[in-house]
């Protein structure tokens, strides 16, 4: 059984209180603060829950991030699906349980709660042990703006609970001094709970930081019933100094994932930092010295020692000695070879055997009554976030263990992420890189690299790793699995995650996989939540060992970010539901609201796509409005058009090279309608332009196209033809705009417009007027995108709702009907007009629209070289056409493949190629080959039937030929026609 | 995400920006002077250098204007920004081996007429 110390005091100074935890149903008492793992071992709760594909029972392993078996599920809120119990705060009335194998998410719970938060410094230091804070310290000493972030709750990392003295002063001490300091340096953060998950280029971070339901001293960082769960950071620094630790490795052999094995510096972890006994009598079995004082440590917090091995033939003479004076013999070119468990699978004995350098057991073994293996294999540099700049790590055998290889400039690699053991050659390490991190970030202008430092990676010389054997110490040995001819493979565990084992390796091998990253994929070896920290390594080594081939052959599994697993909830933040995407919406948005309107999304905007009265359904709705436009009037909210001011002396000149029209020729006070196109020809974007002035343009765009548009403005202007005095001025938020549509569109404007001569003599179609609209400064434009009278009024934005609800008030003698984009669509569609999206998608030029008369022979403009082009000039491209199905009542499917080959004519395909299929039948039926697409379809009012639009492979030449449209399993017979279908004479433009 | 060394603006965020592709590729004086094998290679054929590249960014969430910018495509690294229009020279890559090719050809190299 375990318990707590009675002569413990906490290191980090606090005087937690004991709060009551419920675990699995069963009330427990928990030191405020702790993690839940050390409340368990206190409480003597030794099988936590069962693994995931085995279901074997499984205990705590590690006292940190690395933690492969301990999962839990919180159900106080707020709760969390499956989390590692040694990450899990405890706080008075948490709730948990044991995860039994996957976790599974809640289908009723509320998700987390979480911001998203930006920082900028000189200077990031990740970890905060005694490498991390010795840079903090040096950086903030030469002035530089510091952020030391540490993913646990107290900063101080392995030392914090340690019994080594830094500095010549006690650990604990030395930490309290140098948060002290940090803290008196305006300039310095420090983000604790907070894990840098990505090292990204020119100084980029991304960290999660957890915020804890209550700290150890009681405080509620957030009291609200729903508190902020996770902030995810974006942290923006000229320097990174990269002082992230190392995490203990384990070794494999059979039996090795009972509840009652741990990580020896875990174990000791337990009894130190946190004062609770994860067992009252322990076997220790390491390969290093470090294991062999974690064994000093446990002794003297009061565990027994039943036994201590260590692989190597000569271990440190200092820990051996220091083990001796407690009256323990280590036996050396030994290690644990097997376990014996209770009837509930929990740990009751530890076999040690003699083993060679290789793992392999040389003869028989001792089994050993305890309640508590404490083993260790090793410490492997956490060098995740070093790998995410490309760095590719090495193998250092007097270290056994993976070291960064070369790093960026602006990245610094420090302490036992760098190998260095010491705490004090960690601490000296740190200062070093915290200093020259600060003065090169502080040298730096933040537009150019500082010059490359003369040294690579620091503190990674071996004189100051301390692994050497002055101080009576001597260096590692690698051990990766300890195998007895008769021990179980299958029961030898190297993933205690995922539950691999040394049989899924060998059958990974076997299979002929030699790759590290191909076994990793095969076994999922490394691919848990614990992203495989007490794994990665062990894995290489075995599969190094079974190939016969160096460490770095073999190397490690690519570390891509994150370096921990982040929420969903943290990523999304506050961007969830109306604050997902950015929303526009038009100064008339609330009327439509108010009228019922149903919306659709157009680029970022909200736009009414139909407005249904009483039962209607879209169809029923979109008729009427279209026989409201056609017969009577209705009216657009077409605010959403994007609008550029383009002026400047040279603006006729710029927008004749840009348009395929010509633009100077335009008279003052006349609209004229446009085509851009990219250099290759094709369509970019169309819209009207109204010369405003000699030298002042403005110029309609697609909505949702205006930023697209702009952006191709400015390149040509900036790029091309600097010479030209050209400039733009983006006004699609400044107008919005109300079209008058329809034969009774005058009979309304007569009546908003007293000062305006709407005659069709007096204000002709495609001119427009500056007047007043119902009392507001406005400018009337005569177009039109339905072919009948309209009347485009541009208002100051501010004035747009009241100049709606004017045109909405005077047109009611005339039930004047709102339509939305729907309606809008069948219009335009009806007169054959297309819509840049629609009809055209980067491949389609204006001569395929049927647009030459569009198109200037004799000026040259942006993409006119490219139509001449042997396959632009092409006879049998794909043309715009109209489609008129059989079927007058059946709306084509947008996106539906023209074929001439009617159902089930589908022709097959030659039988020589039978070398490509793997039996002699008859291959499959090959489709018929596509001639085009539907690429606009409709019910029509004016028609009284469906009628589409689309691109057909020489089409212009194809009218009254019969094809289907195939969509899906429907095959739909269609006419070919002309793509004007109403008003071909365009009579009806004057009303 | 890059930090993008704007020449009006400082450095900002990649978000802040539409990329443009290759910088000192000018649109034809006279386009109708190149057969359609040189014009295509205009339109269609751009450097794909494995080290420094000369590409241009337009800072659309910013000034809005277009410049150019000298980015190493192996490491992301960026030696210099300029003005729409500006050459930017290819620096010393101070680097060994691999990099010499790519740093040799001239990263502001118009393709135009290459077949011409």
């Amino acid at each position: 059984m375990s318990g707590r110390r009675p002569d413990w005091n906490d290191p980090t100074g606090v005087e937690a209180p004991y709060v009551g935890v419920v675990f699995d149903g069963r009330a427990l008492t928990a030191r405020a603060g702790e993690p839940l793992s050390a409340s368990l071992l206190a409480a003597g709760v030794r099988t936590v829950g069962t693994s995931i594909s085995t279901g074997r029972p499984r205990g705590v392993y590690t006292a940190d991030a690395a933690e492969p078996c301990a999962y839990v599920r919180v159900d106080s809120s707020p709760g969390e699906a499956m989390a590692q119990a040694t990450r899990v705060e405890t706080y008075d009335g948490l709730r948990a349980a044991g995860l039994a194998g996957y976790a599974r998410l809640p289908d009723d719970r509320e998700p987390a709660r979480a911001d998203k938060s930006w920082a900028h410094c000189d200077v990031l230091v990740v970890g905060a042990g005694p490498a991390g804070l010795a840079a903090a310290l040096a950086a903030a000493r030469v002035g530089a703006r510091v952020i030391l972030a540490d993913e646990r709750p107290h900063p101080g990392g392995d030392l914090l609970g340690s019994r080594r003295h830094i500095d010549g002063t006690p650990a604990a001490e030395w930490i309290a001094a140098a948060l002290a300091e940090l803290h008196s340096h305006p300039e310095v953060r420090v983000f604790t709970r907070t894990t840098v998950t990505g090292h990204y280029d020119h100084g980029e971070h991304i960290a999660l930081e957890r915020r804890p339901r209550q700290d150890a001293t009681g405080n509620v960082p957030d009291a609200r019933p729903r508190p902020v769960s996770y902030r995810l950071w974006r942290i923006r620094t000229r320097r990174t100094v990269l002082a992230t630790g190392a995490g203990e490795r384990p070794f494999a052999f059979q039996g090795n994932d009972r509840p009652g094995v741990m990580l020896a510096g875990a174990a000791a972890r337990y009894a130190w930092r946190y004062g609770v006994l994860p067992g009252r009598r322990a076997v220790v079995s390491g390969c290093h010295d470090e294991a062999l004082w974690a064994a000093v440590d446990l002794h003297d917090a009061g565990i027994e020692l039943a036994a201590v091995a260590d692989a190597r033939p000569a271990p440190g003479t200092a820990p051996v000695a220091a083990l001796r004076e407690r009256g323990v013999d280590v036996l050396t070119e030994h290690a644990a070879t097997r376990t014996v468990a209770t009837a509930d699978g929990v740990l009751s004995d530890a076999a040690l055997a003699p083993v060679d350098r290789q793992g392999r057991v040389a003869g028989p073994d001792r089994t050993f009554a305890c309640d508590l293996l404490a083993v260790s294999g090793g410490h492997d540099p956490a060098i995740a976030l070093a790998s995410h700049t490309g760095m590719r790590p090495r193998w250092s055998p007097p270290h056994a263990a993976f070291l960064p290889g070369p790093l960026p400039d602006a990245t610094h690699c420090v302490g036992a992420a760098a190998g260095t053991r010491s705490a004090d050659a960690a601490r000296a390490a740190g200062h070093r890189a915290g200093q020259a991190a600060a003065v090169a970030a502080l040298r730096t202008d933040g537009t150019v690299p500082a010059p490359r430092a003369a040294d690579g990676t620091e503190g990674q010389t071996s004189e100051e790793d301390g692994t050497g054997d002055a101080a009576g110490g001597a260096p590692p040995m690698a051990l990766w699995a300890v195998t007895a001819p008769h021990s179980d493979a299958a029961l030898t565990f190297v993933d205690l995650h995922r539950d691999v084992t040394l049989a899924d390796l060998r059958a990974a091998i076997d299979a002929g996989m030699t790759s590290i990253e191909h076994i990793k994929r095969f076994t999922t070896v490394g691919t848990g939540p614990d992203q495989g920290r007490t794994s990665g390594v062990l894995t290489a080594g075995i599969v190094a060992q079974w190939l016969d081939r160096s460490m770095d052959q073999v190397g490690g599994a690519r570390q891509r970010p994150p370096v921990a697993p982040v929420p969903f909830a943290a990523l999304a933040g506050p961007d969830r539901g109306d604050l997902l995407y950015p929303a526009r919406r038009t100064p008339m948005h609330d009327w439509h609201v108010a009228h019922g309107a149903v919306f659709e999304d157009v680029g970022q905007w909200k736009r009414p796509r139909y407005y249904p009265r009483g039962e209607e359904d879209m169809r029923a709705a979109v008729l009427r409005e279209c026989h409201a436009a056609r017969e009577g009037v209705a009216v657009l909210d077409a605010s959403t058009l994007g609008k550029i001011i383009v002026s400047g002396h040279d603006a006729p000149v710029f927008l004749d090279r840009i348009y395929t029209g010509k633009f100077s020729t335009l008279r003052v006070g006349r609209c004229r309608y446009g085509v851009m196109c990219g250099a290759d020809g094709m369509v970019l974007d169309d819209g009207v332009a109204v010369r405003l002035a000699d030298h002042s343009y403005l110029v309609t765009t697609t909505s949702g196209n205006a930023e697209t548009v702009l952006a191709w403005l400015e390149e040509w202007a900036q790029e091309e033809w600097p010479d030209l005095c050209v400039h733009f001025t983006h006004a699609t938020d400044h107008f919005a705009t109300v079209s008058v549509v329809g034969p009774r569109a005058r009979d309304v404007m007569a009546r908003i417009a007293p000062d305006l001569d709407v005659s069709a003599e007096g204000f002709p179609f495609m001119t427009f007027r500056d007047t007043t609209v119902a009392g507001v400064s406005a400018r009337v434009l005569r177009v039109s995108f339905t072919g009948e009278l309209t009347f485009e009024i541009y208002v100051s934005s501010w004035y747009g709702r009241a100049v709606w609800e004017a045109v909405m008030a005077a047109g009611e003698p005339h039930a004047i009907t709102p339509y939305g984009t729907e309606t809008m669509h069948v219009l335009r569609a009806e007169k054959g007009f297309i819509v840049v999206g629609h009809e055209t998608d980067g491949s389609v030029t204006p001569i395929d629209l049927g647009m030459e008369w569009a198109v200037s022979k004799r000026k040259d403009f942006v993409g006119k070289r490219s139509l001449s082009r042997a396959d632009t000039a092409r006879e049998d491209r794909e043309q715009l056409v109209g489609l008129l199905p059989d079927d007058a009542g059946h709306v084509l499917a947008e996106g539906a493949q023209l074929v001439a080959g009617p159902p089930g004519a589908a022709r097959n395909a030659p039988t020589d190629s039978s070398a490509a299929w793997p039996t002699p039948t008859a291959p499959p039926p090959r489709p018929a080959p596509t001639q085009g697409r539907v690429t606009s379809a409709y019910d029509s009012a004016a028609l009284g039937r469906t009628f589409g639009l689309g691109l057909l492979r020489g089409g212009r030449e194809r009218h009254g030929e019969r094809l289907y449209a195939v969509h899906l399993d429907r095959i739909v017979p269609v006419t070919v026609t002309d793509p004007v279908f109403y008003d071909k004479e365009g009579l009806r433009r004057d009303g | 995400m890059l930090l993008i060394p704007c020449p009006w603006c400082g450095p900002r965020d990649e978000a802040e920006f539409r990329y443009g592709g290759q910088a000192g590729v000018s649109y034809p004086r006279d386009p109708w002077a190149l057969d359609d094998g040189a014009w295509a290679e205009f339109l269609f054929v751009r450097d794909n250098p494995k080290g420094w590249f000369a590409e241009r960014w337009f800072h659309t969430a910013g000034c809005r204007r277009w410049c150019h910018v000298l980015r190493d495509t192996l490491d992301n690294r960026i030696a210099a920004s300029g003005p729409a229009g500006t050459q930017l020279p290819a620096p010393d890559t101070g680097r060994t081996g691999e990099r010499a090719d790519a740093a040799a050809s001239d990263p502001a190299r118009s393709t135009r007429g290459s077949r011409a």
